[in-house]
């Protein structure tokens, strides 16, 4: 029996250790399969339509090796990448119109229902992580810091070996500064690391110093050991009695940017209200007017010379300083000269200007916001030490400034200049000395109205452009003006400015509407003391 | 199809009106078919501001008024009665909105008032709307704690907009930190309160949310922006809230894309910012940013496509963009149509118990349901901001299955507030309080 029984049992171990073998060869041949086609079926997920379908697609590709998974992510970051729902076909949209298959590269056409693939917000953070983990090693050595600046945002641990091999690698020295600051972050984040390794991560990230840095420190998650987490506390404590130093810089930076425009908007009124001392209710709508002229410029240039589109400032300032000094002159002809000598006439006529202004802008343009866009040269920021520039503002402070300077020595130089001064001083000897004195008024309020219309163009770039733009700076240009001191251009120069900066310290404390209540009761109590402002003009003529 | 004009219908006619009228009703025979007499038409009555700070806002709805009149006429009118729209303008002037109202129930003898925008200016016509008994229909959203007879409320109450948009952000973006930014007024401020009770009671620490206003028309952000930056960098994923209005928002979302604040960091969910308001902008650095409607352009079903196409050919302007309101003035008008349809009257009284359980398709797919508190069933959309001004909605993932929200006019996280309840249909009460069985609660 025994050896009858061996015989099938040898056959039997045999059949099996065959079977096993030819199994295993099997499933190798189905892994390989898969991984072959798992390209493929991540890439065919964003044919499925959902947010989180996409999402795991952005993890499988960024981690399949393949040579397309860069071009699929970039394509679906700039919203290229076109997916068909009915036949899972996924395509790329080359920047140069070429269509591609995003699974195989491979020439395609686009398919007929097919729409772009959908992102949100968590999407889009995950795009950012898997680009920067795609682009670490990219021959650009700017590409490769926004690379590792992702990194540091995104601090996923699967990273960590490609920031290590990025970094031994890296010769950039900024560059690898970035991918540094990367490795820290993971670290600090990545639960198993070593003692050492987490302390030295939280002195680099300490040694940043700025608000990201804060929040990835105070974000860490809480099983640090007693050391680490101590030099967490101080490094997070060192970064912010810094920031709040640097935060100071900052109030006092928006500061001189509000003054600028309150000294950009008041500048007009200096002239009509300070110099000819006519309340002009309607020189808000001069600033509007010289908005509206930017909003044309633009509309013009965008249809014909998309090209000149970063000059159109430029362009305007002319236009609306013409505009509107036009329209200031035709005021002053057609109802001003009527009424110097009675400010209650002034104010009630002028205020009804201001109105009809209004409407008719209204009714020519429309109600809505008109969109005024921002040159290349106005956009973005940059980081000056802990503070952020934004360049339309610093534009603008330099703008107000330079408009500022050139009244100044118009006044100063030209034969309209002194004509201007001599008539607002005395205005019968000028009148006996040969001045065409009406003239001289015209052409005045033309000056103060053409350079309302300056501000415009410039107020355009922080502000909506509707009707109502000019009433929003009235009741601020008065005060300015008032503060200053009446017919002083510097008083208006450093009212601006103080007025400015008193508000913007006050705002991180009183918040924005207290601390406007606030900047009015400090003027009423000022004025109170000084009824003649910062400056006041002294002379024979005043006093009269 | 032009409106009559309104000299030609005032009631004691002129002799230059006689012969005006009679040359109508030649031109009429010679053109039309048969000529009506001109107490013939029923007026309605477009209570919108055109001039001032809210044309901005308002005139389009009078547009869209003046459009959904216009078709319904060519349908035949309703009740074989011709439709006349008869428009005032309240000139962005909240009292004057009073004397509007009163001038159109009483001189004009409108059967019914679509109007308002702001909160303030429907408190000023409430009174005027009792007193006269006629009807109003307010189609933007508000901050709810109101329930009258008179007033029908197509826009969404805090429950349609503010809350569904809270509960997106915590659960799909896992936002833990909040700024609640708003215009100082009462629809913000009632909003936020009703928001930080709602975030308190899903566990939210004081500490992780910020409550900050800012005037009318506030230009200059640079403060406020970094101090949205600086709290949210405290480890925490932050958002923010914005009830901040009309014309505050463009500095806002410029200052917001200069300082470099994406909305991967920092989204901003605002709940008074449409296609309109985005028209004047660049939107290119604020793409990711959200808002939440009951209706954006870009939903595309075949009757928002039939509507957007008529509203082009109505303006001649093929660029001009619909919004949520707009979209609450077509549900409103339309309900009110089956519901004199339905009363066979124009008689206010008969057509406001007609009104509850009206039911009409709205634009996006669903149909919604005008309830016994005056408030209709709306569906709850997410959008974010493209770079081409359109929104792109990314809640729920099929807008067209979008779950429809009743309108609650009471919230039920105020203290006080949450034991009202407004039923005009069975409890015949706008108020009334569930604890002490009373009509006439008051909200605190």
């Amino acid at each position: 029996m025994i050896p009858r029984l061996a015989v099938p049992l040898r056959v039997l171990s045999r059949a099996l250790s065959l079977l096993a073998a030819i199994g295993l060869a099997a499933m190798i041949a189905t892994a390989t399969a898969a991984r072959a086609g798992s390209f493929a079926d991540a890439v065919a997920l964003f044919a499925a339509g959902s947010f989180s379908d996409s999402a795991d697609a952005v993890s499988q590709i960024e981690t399949s090796g393949n040579p397309l998974a860069l071009p699929i992510v970039n394509a679906l970051h700039d919203g290229r990448l076109y997916a068909d729902e009915a036949s899972k076909t996924v395509v790329i949209k080359q920047p140069d119109g070429k269509v591609i298959n995003a699974a195989t590269g491979a020439p395609a056409a686009m398919p007929a229902d097919a729409g772009v693939v959908r992102l949100n917000n968590k999407l889009r953070r995950r795009i950012a992580a898997a680009l920067g983990s795609l682009t670490l090693l990219a021959a650009d050595p700017e590409t490769r810091i926004q690379a590792a600046r992702a990194v540091y945002k995104s601090h996923d641990a699967a990273a960590l070996p490609l920031v290590e091999a990025a970094l031994r690698k890296e010769t950039n020295a900024a560059a690898k500064n970035a991918l540094g600051d990367a490795r820290a972050a993971i670290l600090l984040f990545k639960p198993d690391a070593a003692e050492a390794d987490k302390l030295d991560a939280i002195a680099t990230i300490g040694a940043r110093g700025d608000q990201e840095a804060l929040a990835l420190l105070s974000s860490i998650p809480g099983n640090l050991s007693p050391a680490a987490a101590k030099s967490a506390q101080s490094a997070m404590q060192a970064i912010k009695s810094r920031l709040a130093l640097w935060s100071m810089v900052q109030d006092a930076w928006y500061g001189l940017s509000l003054g600028s425009v309150l000294l950009l908007a008041a500048i007009g009124l200096a002239i009509t209200f300070g110099v000819m001392g006519v309340i002009n209710m309607a020189h808000g709508e001069m600033v509007m007017i010289g908005a509206y002229t930017t909003f044309v410029v633009q509309d013009i240039i965008r249809a014909r010379y998309p090209a000149m589109f970063d000059y159109s400032l430029l362009i305007a300032l002319p236009l609306a300083f013409l505009v509107a000094g036009l329209i200031g002159i035709l005021i002053e002809r057609s109802v001003i000269r009527f009424l110097y000598g009675r400010p209650l006439e002034t104010l009630l006529a002028t205020w009804g200007l201001s109105l009809i202004l209004q409407q008719a802008v209204r009714t020519a343009f429309g109600p809505n916001n008109r969109e005024v866009g921002n040159p290349s040269w106005m956009s973005g920021a940059f980081d000056l030490g802990h503070i952020s520039i934004t360049y339309n503002r610093l534009w603008i402070l330099c703008f107000a400034l330079a408009t500022f300077a050139v009244l100044l020595a118009v006044l100063r130089f030209t034969r309209f200049g002194l004509e201007m001064r001599a008539v607002t001083q005395n205005r019968r000897m000028a009148a006996a000395m040969g001045i065409a004195t009406s003239r001289v008024d015209a052409l005045t309020f033309g000056l103060g109205s053409g350079i309302a219309g300056i501000a415009g163009v410039a107020l355009s770039q922080i502000d909506n452009v509707s009707p109502n733009l000019g009433q929003s700076y009235i009741i601020d240009s008065f005060m300015v003006v008032v503060f200053g001191g009446v017919g002083n251009l510097w008083g208006t120069l450093v009212g601006a400015f103080s007025l400015g900066i008193a508000n913007k310290f006050l705002e991180p404390f009183a918040g924005a509407v207290l601390g406007k209540i606030a900047i009015l009761v400090l003027i009423i109590l000022f004025i109170q003391k000084r009824p003649r402002g910062l400056f006041a003009l002294k002379g024979r003529a005043v006093e009269a | 199809m032009t409106f009559p004009t309104k000299s030609l219908l005032s009631a004691p006619l002129s002799r230059r009106g006689w012969l005006a009228a009679a040359a109508g009703l030649c031109l009429g025979l010679s053109t039309f078919a048969p000529a009506r007499a001109a107490d013939d038409t029923i007026k309605i009555g477009i209570l919108h501001s055109l001039s001032g700070t809210m044309a901005i806002s308002e005139t389009t709805l009078k547009d869209a008024m003046l459009m959904l009149i216009d078709e319904q006429n060519k349908k035949g009118g309703v009740l074989g009665k011709k439709l006349e729209a008869v428009v005032v303008d309240p000139a962005s002037n909240w009292p004057l909105f009073a004397e509007k109202a009163r001038e159109l129930i009483t001189k004009d003898k409108v059967s019914v008032v679509f109007g308002c925008w702001t909160s303030v200016s429907r408190k000023s016509v409430l009174p005027v709307f009792k007193e006269l008994d006629s009807i109003l229909f307010y189609p933007v959203q508000y901050e709810g704690e109101e329930s009258e007879r008179n007033v029908f409320y197509t826009g969404a109450a805090p429950n349609q907009q503010a809350i569904p948009a809270v509960d997106y952000l915590m659960n799909e973006s896992g936002v833990e930190r909040w700024v609640l930014a708003g215009t100082d007024y009462v629809y913000p401020r009632t909003t936020n309160k009703i928001l930080e009770a709602y975030l308190k009671s899903k566990g939210v620490p004081a500490g992780d949310i910020m409550v900050n206003y800012t005037p009318f028309g506030f230009s200059d952000w640079q403060t406020e922006v970094s101090k949205i930056k600086t709290f949210g960098s405290a480890g925490k994923k932050t958002a923010v809230v914005s009830t901040i209005n009309g014309d505050a928002n463009v500095p806002f979302y410029k200052e917001l894309g200069n300082q470099g604040i994406k909305a991967t960091d920092i989204p901003v969910v605002a709940f008074s910012v449409g296609e309109e308001e985005l028209a004047g902008l660049d939107t290119k650095p604020l793409v990711g940013h959200l808002a939440a409607w009951n209706y954006f352009e870009s939903i595309n079903t075949p009757a928002n496509k039939a509507f957007i196409k008529a509203w082009h050919a109505f303006t001649k302007n093929p660029k001009r963009t619909t919004n949520d309101p707009m979209e609450a003035h077509y549900i409103g008008f339309n309900m009110w149509v089956k519901a004199v349809e339905k009363a066979k009257s124009f008689d206010p009284d008969k057509v406001i118990a007609a009104l509850p359980g009206i039911k009409q398709a709205n634009l996006t797919g669903g149909v919604s349901e005008m309830l016994p508190n005056h408030h209709i069933t709306k569906p709850v959309f997410i959008g974010e901001i493209q770079a081409d001004g359109q929104f792109n909605v990314v809640s729920p993932d099929d807008p067209k299955k979008a779950r429809l929200v009743p309108g609650d006019a009471w919230s039920d996280y105020l203290p006080g507030s949450k034991d009202l309840e407004s039923d005009w249909v069975k409890l015949k009460c706008g108020n009334y309080n569930k604890v002490t069985k009373k009509c006439g609660g008051q909200a605190s």
